[in-house]
């Protein structure tokens, strides 16, 4: 097969330029982030059902979570019958 | 089509255009319109590996010029008579059905794509993050009811998950308010970089929490960054933390 790297494998290393200490006083770790701050700053990871289309499906999941607004990143749709 | 399909809620929607960029990867089963032999089928397959020239299809909705895309690797998983299980991974843009077509066109029997499943964009793969439509709804019923947040955490991840692939930069606090106000980042600001960042590259910048707070544009290489004591390293380009999460220390 051929031995094209794809950008999911590249490594990379975190180097220090500068020590420093964050103040738990603002903002959240990410995976400790509260209600509603949680789904503000969310995206669900959605296994997308045949059928309806990636836009219906988005429309979905604002109506069921009550938000205003949900955007996907990548139109999955589905295979047209011709 | 199904699978994986992420879904950015409010103000994370901020970061679909990281996604939107981001690699590909598929499984699907390409039917063939007559006879190849398996030999010929693998031949095609590394022929459209690399840089293909690729016309999107009448109803695409870009601009029908003729464009390339890098196709990473295609692989004929399983063939069966004139059922080829293929997997594909792909640069951001490309159309796989349009790229069946051709393979089909080049074997000279033609095909079309008969199933498409993704199952990956970018740093979302079929993991166990990946959730239904019924999970979403079941789960997120059960934290109505029940007040607990580890319901909402089971469906709903960080939007810094969307920017996994992208090579970071980290600063301290005191410069977090500034770029949130789209200043540009300048070398006293940083405290950590990743390796192997180029100028021009597309960098997110990163609190020393993990939180995100923009993409940019680095300035500089990762070894000038470590090296620099001023100048703009990286030019902010879409802020994604909403200003005053962090103090403004700025003037």
């Amino acid at each position: 097969m051929q031995g094209i790297k794809t950008p999911w494998s590249i490594k990379r290393e975190l180097l220090t330029k500068s020590e420093d200490e964050t103040d738990p006083k603002y903002g959240y770790k990410p995976e400790e982030r509260p209600y509603p701050e949680i789904i503000k700053f969310g995206i669900i990871n959605l296994d997308k059902p045949p059928g309806p289309s990636s836009h219906e499906v988005t429309a979905w999941i604002k109506r069921i979570l009550g938000i205003e607004h949900a955007g996907h990143g990548g139109t999955l749709e589905p295979i047209a019958v011709s | 089509m199904t699978g994986v399909l992420p879904v950015a809620l409010e103000e994370a929607t901020k970061v679909i255009q990281a996604l939107l960029r981001a690699g590909k990867e598929y499984i699907g089963v390409m039917k063939l319109h007559g006879d190849a032999s398996e030999e010929r089928i693998k031949e095609v397959f590394s022929e459209f590996t690399g840089k293909i020239y690729q016309r999107p299809p009448l109803r695409a909705s870009v601009k029908r010029a003729i464009r390339v895309r890098t196709i990473y690797y295609l692989d004929a998983l399983e063939i069966d008579g004139r059922n080829v299980l293929f997997k594909v991974g792909c640069e951001a843009g490309t159309y796989v059905r349009k790229l069946i077509h051709d393979i089909g066109k080049v074997l000279g029997c033609g095909a079309h794509m008969h199933e498409l499943r993704r199952i990956r964009a970018g740093p979302f793969t079929e993991d166990e993050s990946m959730v239904t439509l019924h999970d979403v709804l079941y789960l997120y019923d059960r934290w109505r009811e029940t007040g607990n947040i580890s319901m909402l955490r089971r469906f709903i991840l960080p939007m810094e998950k969307a920017l996994g692939l992208l090579p970071k930069v980290f600063i301290r606090d005191s410069a977090v308010d500034a770029i949130c106000h789209g200043a540009h980042l300048t070398a006293p600001g940083i405290t950590h970089i990743e390796s192997g960042i180029n100028p021009m590259d597309t960098v997110a910048i990163f609190t020393l929490k993990g939180e995100a707070v923009a993409l940019g544009t680095a300035m500089a290489t990762t070894e000038e960054m470590l090296k620099a004591t001023h100048g703009i390293m990286v030019k902010t380009e879409r802020v994604l933390m909403p200003r005053g999460t962090y103090p403004k220390l700025w003037r």
